[in-house]
């Protein structure tokens, strides 16, 4: 079975996020970029998959500018065997990374794409759901434990209130949560390595795919700064500021 | 424990302007021949640059040796010097000096305002290009030696061990890089730089290093105020007559600012407390004027040497050297060390390629000291060498006998002053000193330690062995508090160490909140007892400097 997982370059999650002046987006200048951290939960368990005889190949696949080289070179580290890069410097929507994802479905056949719930950028959630409905596959979001046998996934998903199971056939998109595992570390050995595994680079054009953006970003802006807090003296006080100042009850 | 191990003809520990030189001139070195060479870089960083904290006005001296079509090829010095300023502060005025009365060395006609962590993520993409295997957030943990004694290399940290040293559910144990030489190139107070001077003795008969700490921080401002290229450096208020110190205010690109002020690490009132000397250098009229209305984007500190030719240890021993400011080749009197460091890994560079052409191995590069002695390098420290003993008699006499020094003799001067003392051995008793009243950050100009650690982008695991390691546990209650009122609390620029106590305001004890830790290496300079010892933790940690 062959697993085909995408991956996102994206700020590092331990990074302040700090928006442009002119609002236009996020500063990104020299800062650190890494890996989708739910990308690479996912990688984690296709390798995973992989090590324990079910899976025969995991392909990472990034979509963006060059330096998503360097992604798929993080992915493949964890134990990816190769890698795809469909590279453009144009932005990059939900929608037309779903379509990318789908036209390499169509050329490399994989049973699973597992990919991240979402990038930690945008917060999108919806490329995953979208490759499904654009491939007609089933699909398990929010994945917290994935079981892999006679042709079939059973998916457990953290829902309100408790754990919900799915079954579903394969091929299918399934997508990673916070806690379906906690990846390893890249050791030295790992990415000298990965450094000598192939890395495909491709166009959209290539592919047949338009992605030409469909929404457009009005404006970026920081959220507001959290006011000082005041200390009350009794519990009357914290019910009269509650309902007159705070207004929320 | 079976690590992995990897052979190369060099290995590099650190990933700042003087390892990146050293690696690119040893590649383009065997370009030029036509031979193959192995060069490979470690770096703690997450990145190339993640660790790199500078002022930093550059000389572009070295650079063009290295590159001498870096303008071409992009080199991100976009900020040509346009004005020098001086500055003596009191608490609310300003002096100017006229520059004609300046020494040369303050002089920056020809020198660029730049981020030392853009041009070292500039010089790290040259070194991959170039064919240098660079490997980010892998930190030097170990040196290791050969049967006969030599430096073959060193051994990355491990991950993944437990806060007790046991091995954790994703321990990975840390890979082995063996080479015919080795270059340590950790800047400050390398931890690997400083065993290796005790092992081979490298600081003998030469005079102890004397260190600052460098606080920065990078701020927006309002374009009205900004003029690209400025470039203000100033000395007195804050700080005491009797205390080393001053700040900068340089105007990059983009409408930025890098304000920082450096600490001499030889004070002696352990009420000091660089930090807050640096939070009220903002609020001088002729600092503040520039950054109100702007917004504080990027907080760092580094301790950085300023000990210059005296105290400049033997730079070679078997299988290995010791490279900017690992060894210590910052140029104080001009407060540029990233030519220099550049400078010393090409000469190390030299040397090594040369060695390794005759086929041979973990030996001592002489021929890199020979070669320092004959460059400008030797010539431009050998003029400063005064600036740190005059500055040590006080910032007026200092100020006056280095102008001395500088202008009427031009760093000709027939005498050579000495420092005897190391910094940590110089703290007065705290009851000889008064507690100092800092003012009270007001969150727009001036912050507090944790909202500035927080803009650092620090991380550590917290379930890691404590990399701030005490010899003696007891000491800092036993003695450290009685004696020095706990100085830690206030030298560490990132809130790490903190005295705490119980319910009752009894049983004080030391809490080392190690993942705050921004890797200055400034406790391990500065505690009086030299009881703590900084380690390297977990590989990819510490800060992460955008623009820095």
């Amino acid at each position: 079975m062959k697993i085909l997982v995408p991956v996102k370059r994206v700020i590092d999650y331990n990074i302040k996020a700090r928006v442009k002046a002119d609002g236009s987006g996020v500063d990104l200048a020299n800062v650190k970029m890494s890996i989708n951290p739910f990308d690479e939960i996912a990688i984690e368990e296709a390798v995973r998959l992989k090590e324990a005889g079910i899976a025969t190949e995991v392909l990472a696949v990034s979509c963006g500018i060059a330096a998503c080289q360097e992604t798929l070179r993080s992915a493949m580290a964890i134990g990816a065997d190769r890698g795809i890069l469909v590279e453009t410097d144009a932005e990059l929507q939900p929608l037309a990374v779903a379509k990318l994802l789908k036209a390499l479905c169509d050329r490399e056949q994989p049973q699973l794409v597992l990919c991240g719930k979402q990038a930690i950028d945008d917060d999108a959630n919806q490329t995953g759901q979208m490759l499904a409905a654009l491939a007609g596959w089933p699909q398990a979001t929010f994945a917290s434990k994935v079981v892999i046998a006679d042709g079939e996934a059973t998916v457990t998903r953290e829902i309100d209130g408790g754990l919900e199971t799915l079954r579903i056939g394969l091929p299918a998109v399934i997508s990673a949560d916070l806690r379906l595992n906690e990846p390893r570390y890249a050791t030295l050995p790992n990415i000298m390595k990965a450094k000598k595994k192939p890395l495909d680079t491709v166009k959209p054009a290539d592919l047949g795919v338009d992605v030409t953006p469909r929404l457009s970003t009005l404006k970026v802006s920081e959220p507001p700064k959290r006011g000082a807090g005041v200390k009350v003296a009794d519990a009357a006080e914290l019910m009269n500021k509650l309902r007159n100042e705070a207004k929320v009850i | 424990m079976q690590r992995e191990a990897m052979e190369y003809d060099v290995v590099v520990v650190g990933g700042g302007p003087a390892g990146l030189a050293s690696a690119i001139r040893l590649r383009q070195r065997a370009a030029e021949k036509g031979n193959d060479l192995s060069v490979c870089l470690i770096e703690k960083g997450a990145e190339i640059g993640a660790h790199i904290l500078s002022g930093a006005i550059m000389d572009p001296r070295a650079l063009s040796e290295l590159f001498p079509d870096w303008e071409a090829d992009g080199a991100p010095l976009n900020a040509p010097v346009s004005e020098d300023r001086f500055f003596f502060f009191s608490a609310t005025g300003a002096m100017r000096v006229p520059n004609v009365f300046l020494p040369q060395c303050f002089h920056n006609e020809g020198n660029y305002v730049v981020s030392l962590g853009n041009v070292c993520r500039w010089l790290g993409e040259r070194a991959e290009a170039l064919g240098v295997e660079i490997y980010p957030g892998f930190a030097g943990a170990e040196v290791l030696f050969d049967e006969n004694g030599a430096v073959k290399g060193v051994a990355t940290g491990d991950m993944g061990r437990l806060r007790d040293g046991s091995e954790g559910p994703s321990f990975q144990p840390g890979m082995e890089l063996h080479g015919k030489y080795t270059f340590f190139a950790e800047g400050c107070r390398g931890h690997l730089g400083k065993q290796l001077q005790d092992r081979f003795h490298l600081d003998d008969g030469v005079d102890p290093q004397t260190y600052g700490i460098g606080l920065k921080e990078l701020w927006e401002i309002r374009p009205e105020n900004h003029k690209t290229g400025l470039v203000i450096h100033s000395g007195g208020w804050p700080m005491k007559p009797d205390t080393y110190g001053g700040g900068f205010l340089y105007h990059l690109e983009n409408h930025q600012v890098a304000v920082g002020f450096v600490v001499g690490l030889g004070y002696k009132d352990p009420y000091l407390s660089p930090f807050e000397e640096f939070q009220r250098y903002k609020t001088h009229p002729g600092i503040r004027k520039f950054l109100e209305g702007g917004e504080r984007i990027a907080y760092g500190a580094r301790a950085l040497t300023a000990g210059g030719l005296q105290s400049l240890p033997k730079l070679v021993f078997p299988g290995g050297v010791l490279v900017g400011d690992d060894a210590g080749f910052l140029t104080a009197s001009r407060i540029k060390g990233a030519h220099c460091a550049i400078k010393s890994g090409m000469l190390a560079a030299d040397a090594c390629f040369d060695a390794l052409a005759a086929e041979r191995r973990r030996d001592e590069l002489s021929a890199y000291p020979e070669a320092f002695e004959r460059s400008w390098l030797r010539e431009e420290l050998h003029r400063a060498r005064n600036f740190k003993p005059w500055m040590n008699k006080g910032q007026t006499l200092g100020a006056m006998m280095f102008g001395v020094d500088q202008v009427v003799l031009r760093g000709r001067a027939p005498w050579t002053l000495h420092i005897d003392t190391p910094d940590y051995a110089k703290l007065k008793p705290a009851a000889e000193c008064a507690p100092i009243a800092y003012p009270k950050p007001d969150g727009a100009l001036t912050f507090d330690r944790m909202s500035s650690v927080f803009l650092s982008s620090t991380k550590h695991e917290e379930d890691q062995p404590c990399h701030l390691s005490l010899k003696d546990a007891t000491a800092p209650i036993t003695v450290n508090l009685p004696k020095y009122d706990a100085p830690e609390q206030r030298y560490c620029p990132a809130g790490v160490y903190e005295i705490l106590c119980d319910e009752n305001g009894a049983n004080p004890r030391l809490q080392i909140n190690a993942p705050n830790c921004i890797h200055c290496k400034t406790c391990d300079i500065k505690d009086p007892l030299q009881n703590i010892v900084w380690l390297a933790p977990q590989g990819g940690e510490g800060p992460t400097y955008p623009n820095m």
